[in-house]
């Protein structure tokens, strides 16, 4: 079946390597995605914090954009995720706020779209066993933190992708690639988010404490599955040498990126020479590139 | 600190409103905030409680003795960064960030200037942004961010870097920028 993909605003621009990684992954296990015509931003925090029927709008206008593709979307923003399934959440349970956000949409959607995350249709569209099969080089050695941060498991009640506090999803994603799956305690905790440019301080003080977590459990890199994330953890690594003075030096990549290695994709098809920190090392010194 | 005057007129109301949308909207997670019994989990995994003067459970209480105006003049309201892990915690399962977000959207109807300057000028710049072509463009709102709040060179060091790998578009791409248009008149003109 043909996918819906909403690839976010981020995917055209800090997050390009998440958007060529994910559109080579599919490609590569046939899974056709058709973009939704005419997407629009989610609105994300900035738009729930000072509107509801602005966020439920726009989630809305993406929703029945999608709908008229395919009856699944495709979401790699864990942003973008959390705020389309959101939508779908609000418009089910207020029916004069749907009326009003169908309005300002200028749609009819009855909330059918159903939101996938990328890591969802990789473990529960496509299946981990279809997935093991097609690994040509597996992750072997390579020891991976999977880090899923707040907006892909938070609220549980409202997410339904894994469990909260210890979820296992991409940890499953990184054996099924044959990655080695690194037990540690900082996968929930937040990067601090949004608060990245208004108060840098937030995120640098969450970052150091994750990478230093990661690091303590004997994690090579860490996989994200959020744009936020990525850039936090990987970008912000340069503010924390100047200002905490701590060098964690720490590859920081898409699980999309790590699938596609997995995969038997190059560098360049992934786009692994966006990252900040580069990756090149550890994984030529693991075999894996 | 302003001083407290124990349930001043129209707080129960307020109390009311507040327990009143959220379970509109959210009701898997309605569970009013006189349920709260105050023992600081929420606080404890925030990550941004020593930035707030109010962090979550004081402002939880602020809303249980009606002091819901002090509150919204509060910067922990605007320090949040809507993480949810307040609520995946609370043993009483009160939805802490949802009536964090029902605060924030309060001060915004009634006209009260959100106490974080930064953080207000990051997202008003932001919707900015998207209503004028439907889609985030990046570059522009970091450079209006900064000219605004007048931290000029604030990440001058990033865009260099992130130019150089790749990572920032030159251009503004536009979707259904007329729709979009629409779309923020209605919403946020609608009473």
């Amino acid at each position: 079946m043909t996918y819906a993909y909403y690839p976010g605003c981020s995917l055209e621009g800090t997050a390009g390597d998440y958007n060529e990684s994910t559109q080579a992954v599919c490609r590569a296990l046939g899974v056709p995605l058709k973009e939704v015509p005419d997407w629009v931003c989610c609105g994300t925090t900035p738009a729930h914090e000072t509107n509801q029927l602005l966020v439920t709008s726009l989630g809305v206008k993406n929703l029945a954009s999608a709908r008229s593709v395919s009856d699944k979307v495709v979401v790699p923003c864990a942003a973008c995720y959390n705020r389309l399934k959101s939508a779908n959440y609000e418009i089910s349970h207020d029916k004069a706020l749907k009326a009003k956000a169908l309005n300002a949409a200028e749609v009819s959607y009855d909330g059918d779209a159903q939101v996938l995350h990328v890591i969802e249709l990789l473990v529960r569209e496509i299946g981990l066993e279809k997935l093991k099969a097609a690994v040509k080089k597996p992750l072997k050695g390579l020891a991976v933190a999977s880090y899923y941060g707040c907006l892909l498991v938070r609220p549980e009640r409202i997410m339904k992708f894994d469990d909260a506090e210890d979820p296992q999803t991409m940890d499953q994603v990184v054996a099924a690639v044959g990655g080695d799956v690194v037990d540690w305690p900082g996968k929930v905790d937040c990067c601090g988010a949004s608060a990245a440019i208004p108060h840098t301080e937030t995120v640098l003080k969450q970052v150091n404490q994750i990478l230093t977590d990661a690091k303590a459990c004997g994690a090579d890199v860490v996989a994200v599955a959020c744009p936020l994330c990525q850039n936090n953890l990987d970008l912000r690594q340069l503010d924390i040498r100047k200002k905490i003075g701590k060098d964690h030096n720490i590859p920081i990549l898409y699980i999309t990126q790590l699938v596609g290695l997995a995969l038997g994709l190059s560098a360049s098809e992934l786009a692994l020479q966006k990252l900040v920190v580069d990756a090149t090392p550890v994984l030529k010194a693991k075999g894996v590139l | 600190m302003e001083i407290l005057a124990l349930n001043p007129p129209g707080s129960e109301k307020d109390i009311e409103a507040i327990n009143a949308r959220l379970e509109t909207l959210d009701p898997d997670a309605a569970k009013s905030v006189e349920t709260c019994y105050q023992c600081g989990k929420c606080t404890a995994g925030c990550p941004a409680a020593d930035q707030m003067e109010f962090p979550p459970n004081q402002i939880i209480r602020l809303v249980q003795i009606g002091q819901v105006n002090v509150a919204l003049k509060s910067v922990g309201i605007w320090r949040c960064v809507s993480c949810e892990t307040c609520s995946t915690r609370c043993p009483q399962k009160v939805n802490i960030a949802g009536v964090m977000n029902t605060l924030r959207l309060m001060a915004r109807e009634r006209g009260i200037q959100p106490a974080d300057r930064e953080a207000d000028m990051f997202h008003q710049a932001f919707l900015q942004n998207v209503r004028m072509f439907g889609r985030l463009f990046e570059p522009m709102l970091v450079g209006i961010y900064n000219m605004r709040s007048m931290h000029l060179f604030h990440d001058a060091d990033k865009g260099p870097l992130l130019l150089s790998k790749g990572k920032l578009p030159l251009f503004p791409t536009s979707s259904d920028s007329a729709r979009v248009r629409r779309l923020f008149k209605k919403a946020l003109e609608s009473k």
